[in-house]
């Protein structure tokens, strides 16, 4: 099977004209690289069925009157992916050791070329991922978008929201100065405060008893290698229930049969 | 009326439509592949995860510290009718994190005659009991005062205003050559009843409470 690339209408003048009869057209050598690049397409599709799956996924029918709204998700994933890849970046830089912590952070933000500016977009960008997701959630809720049969997209979509606080709970005390430092204080104690399991809960969170010599790395690990992971994963399923489910139509939209479904009004 | 010549079919085959499978088979080849690859499987995960956990909970939950005692000065040094704050070393190699100030000041019968007889000193930590941010001794006031949510505590630590569920905590003192040692943290109630492992703050410990939030393994003991 040949991908067929679609051509937008050109111009008389810049379009190939066909072959005469009993004449070549000569082979330019954009037409070998435009010939080699689908081969390679054609190659990795005829192997994966990759285009099925992405035709799939890109080009679903959607309702009358889906409007901006339905952007937010999409928002709230790229903020995510802004931070994903911002934070491996400053990782590069930065060392969770509770006496280098500080002069690290400093260091990017003073010496490092750009490196106010990732620090910058990590940072507001955090807030920006927290602004979205909430927007998005109130959008699904207002739009009534949590019913039959999305429930379990509900469900995750929740998730995603306790784990982005967990990602900026546990982001927060990664400058190590004294507002980071305290304010963990403060959320590990509240965390201590659940019968029975919290006190442990929070030995657990801080590695020990007491703000210790492991805690900003616990930290550390949490924020960066489990909580994103999570994250990841159950945005994959969020997408997956988005695609297989449908969007739904906005709710000021009233909901009327086929129109060759409607019986012929005499 | 069954047919006498047709062997009965026994209630214990499980699998009846597999291929293969026999009368009176509980346990069919198939459920056993089945059962023994599952098995593995489940065997081969927790050989990895078992420890990886045990790793990140065990000595995080249940590693005791060592008691230490740290001199502050000596004890003609503390009144008996206000505090000194001093500096001690709460956690050691963490640099100025793991430093934490204790409020001194002598015992004083008149004040704390019943409530607290065995230390020579008193040594109140400076983490507030709402939620932990460190309070101050403001001596005009005679009060401790904590800047995060107005908590308020009088002479003797106990809550005299605000959020906080109990008195301060205090620490356990000593002389020893000539110098006021301070020791192990400690918890107490708002009778000032002594909880020996030190609870975090916002658990109360009056009632109930002190069975709804139970001592720590991570707390420094005493060996006695």
């Amino acid at each position: 099977m040949r991908l067929k690339l679609p051509m937008p209408p050109a111009p008389k003048r810049f379009r190939e004209e066909p072959a005469r009869p009993g004449e070549t057209i000569a082979v330019t050598p954009l037409d070998q690289v435009k010939e080699a690049g689908i081969s390679a397409a054609d190659w990795v599709d005829e192997r994966t069925s990759l285009s099925g799956g992405l035709r799939w996924v890109m080009f679903r029918k959607i309702p009358k009157g889906t409007n901006w709204f339905y952007t937010l998700g999409s928002a709230t994933m790229f903020a995510f992916l802004s931070q994903a890849t911002t934070g491996v970046f400053l990782a590069m830089y930065y060392n969770p050791s509770p006496t280098g912590a500080y002069e690290s952070a400093r260091h990017i933000t003073n010496d490092v070329f750009l490196g106010e500016f990732v620090r910058g977009m990590h940072k507001w960008g955090s807030t920006v991922m927290v602004i979205l997701i909430f927007l998005h959630m109130g959008r699904t809720f207002f739009f009534g978008a949590y019913k039959y049969p999305r429930e379990l997209n509900w469900v995750i979509g929740v998730v995603l929201v306790v784990l982005t606080f967990v990602m900026s709970l546990t982001g927060y005390l990664l400058p190590f100065d004294q507002r980071a430092y305290w304010a963990t204080i403060v959320a590990s104690n509240i965390n201590g405060t659940g019968p029975i399991v919290g006190p442990f809960l929070s030995d657990f969170l801080r590695g020990g008893a007491d703000f210790g010599a492991t805690t900003l790395s616990r930290f550390y690990a949490i924020h960066m290698l489990l909580v994103p992971g999570a994250i990841a994963a159950m945005i994959g399923a969020h997408l997956y229930l988005v695609a297989k489910l449908g969007t739904t139509a906005p709710p000021w939209l009233r909901a009327s049969a086929d129109e060759k479904l409607t019986e012929e009004r005499v | 009326m069954p047919d006498p010549r047709k062997q009965p079919k026994s209630k214990y085959t499980a699998d009846r439509n597999i291929p293969g499978a026999f009368e009176g088979e509980t346990v069919t080849r198939r459920r056993l592949m089945t059962m023994t690859v599952h098995g593995a499987g489940a065997a081969a995960a927790s050989m990895f995860l078992l420890p990886a956990l045990g790793f990140a909970v065990g000595s995080a939950v249940f590693e005791r510290p060592p008691v230490r005692w740290q001199a502050v000065g000596a004890p003609e040094d503390f009144p008996n009718d206000n505090y000194l704050p001093r500096v001690i070393t709460a956690v050691e190699g963490i640099g100025e994190a793991g430093k934490t100030t204790v409020y001194m000041r002598a015992f004083n019968p008149k004040i704390d005659g019943e409530r607290i007889s065995v230390e020579p000193f008193i040594a109140i930590s400076s983490r507030c009991m709402h939620l932990g941010c460190p309070v101050r001794w403001t001596q005009a006031a005679a009060r401790f005062i904590c800047p995060c949510h107005g908590g308020v505590y009088d002479f003797t630590g106990a809550v005299s205003g605000g959020p906080p569920v109990r008195p301060l905590d205090h620490f356990y003192t000593r002389v020893r050559n000539g110098q006021v040692e301070v020791g192990p943290r400690y918890s107490v109630n708002s009778e000032f009843r002594r909880f020996p492992s030190y609870r975090d703050p916002g658990q109360s410990l009056d009632g109930i409470s002190q069975y709804v939030y139970p001592g720590r393994f991570s707390t420094p003991k005493e060996s006695k």
